[in-house]
């Protein structure tokens, strides 16, 4: 994941008729992590969203080098299927390795819960099978759509430590949250209405 | 190839784990049951119009598993976690095609043994019954699909999509219904014709319609 690097220039997003955010620069290298603040719907989600190519910039431009992972309030894991299973599934679009999924487990402290179905876990477990998504996948850039939500203060550790392991790996991370998250976030973005950015 | 197998696998998986793969097959078994008891037991008018009634049960029945083959993968998350990997849209298209083909064609056709004694059908129209549905219900699953594709995320999209797939469908149960009666096989190629159009579209069409219904 060396290489990864994210650039966003005069990002600008129209939703519903209303801009909301504008003006938005960034440039984030390997192993740099910021930090989106500001109120709700100010366009968190959406600017994650127009990172990941999921949604179009109406102005400005993103460029990113490495691949990406996002996760938001969906879970997209099969409900039926064991976790370490609907993990798998991912890992193996990935081409992670073959011992990627069990590391992701152990990271979030999810291996006990390999073999339970996805539908019987907990929101907090659900919140950190997604992490373990985003950690399997070995993908350059990582986008956190409010990643601390419904984590207890032990799994907010655990978040907190892979966070620091993938910046220390060489990675990006892109998180948006309204609660300070134990993120050692050089870059902090605030996004107000309107988009005067702080950053 | 293999990103092709990944996805139909699944697909195929979650359609096994939703039950949703009975649905059909029950639906086509209880019309041909039901069909006697409406027209009464005269052998020869069951015989003579079973298999046109078989046609539009296993129409019908395409339609019913249309609420589950997009939108939950929709609202799940799961088809912008495929896209965020960069596969497109088509990709993602043309492996459900082939999983939900394999999960209702077949067993279709299957179900329609019995159902063609319950209607006292003889063996050659029951031979080409079964030959049409072979080259009709991959048309029918490319229908059901591109449907829901296009309802993914509406209100009520369950009734919107038969409304929109049922006309389409016109030319399939001509056809098909066609094969039964007609000896000379133009039935049976205007039928392949119609289901190459629409298995053909349906990645393209599809891919488009899940494009657009992101927000």
């Amino acid at each position: 994941m060396t290489g990864a690097a994210l650039r966003l220039t005069n990002l600008a997003c129209l939703r519903g008729g209303r801009m909301l955010f504008r003006g938005v620069n960034l440039a984030l290298a390997a192993g740099g992590g910021a930090l989106l603040t500001g109120p709700n719907g100010v366009g968190k989600s959406s600017l994650l969203r127009v990172v990941a190519g999921l949604l179009p910039a109406f102005a400005g431009t993103v460029e990113r080098t490495g691949s990406i992972a996002l996760t938001d309030e969906r879970l997209a894991l099969d409900m039926e299927a064991p976790l370490a299973r609907a993990l798998d599934f991912w890992a193996k679009l990935d081409r992670a390795d073959g011992q990627a999924v069990a590391r992701a487990l152990d990271a979030m402290a999810l291996t006990p819960l390999a073999d339970v179905p996805v539908r019987m876990l907990s929101t907090g477990q659900r919140k950190r099978a997604m992490l373990a998504r985003v950690i399997a996948s070995g993908a350059g850039v990582w986008l956190l759509d409010e990643p601390g939500n419904g984590l207890d203060t032990a799994s907010t550790a655990l978040l907190g430590a892979a966070v620091a392991a993938h910046l220390a790996a060489g990675g990006i991370v892109l998180a948006a949250s309204h609660q300070p998250l134990p993120i050692d976030a050089p870059v902090t973005l605030a996004l107000a209405d309107y988009g005067e950015e702080a950053a | 190839m293999r990103l092709l197998w990944l996805l139909a696998a699944r697909d195929l998986r979650q359609a096994w784990a939703s039950a949703g793969l009975w649905l059909p097959v029950a639906f086509l078994l209880l019309v041909a049951s039901l069909y006697p008891f409406a027209v009464g037991p005269d052998a020869a008018l069951l015989g003579r119009t079973g298999g046109g009634m078989l046609w539009i049960a296993a129409l019908l029945a395409s339609l019913l598993p249309v609420d589950r083959l997009v939108t939950p993968d929709r609202d799940g998350g799961v088809l912008d976690q495929i896209a965020l990997r960069g596969i497109g849209e088509e990709m993602v298209v043309i492996a459900r095609l082939a999983a939900h083909w394999l999960g209702f064609g077949p067993p279709l056709m299957i179900a329609t043994l019995p159902a063609a004694a319950l209607l006292k059908l003889d063996g050659a129209i029951i031979v080409r019954l079964e030959i049409g549905l072979l080259i009709g219900t991959p048309a029918l699953a490319a229908l059901g699909l591109l449907v829901a594709t296009l309802t993914a995320g509406l209100r009520s999209s369950g009734a919107l999509a038969g409304l929109l797939a049922l006309p389409l469908a016109v030319p399939l149960l001509i056809f098909g219904a066609g094969t039964l009666g007609d000896g000379s096989g133009a039935a049976l190629k205007f039928l392949g014709a119609a289901s190459l159009l629409l298995v053909a579209i349906t990645p393209f069409a599809g891919g488009a319609a899940i494009r657009a219904g992101r927000e």
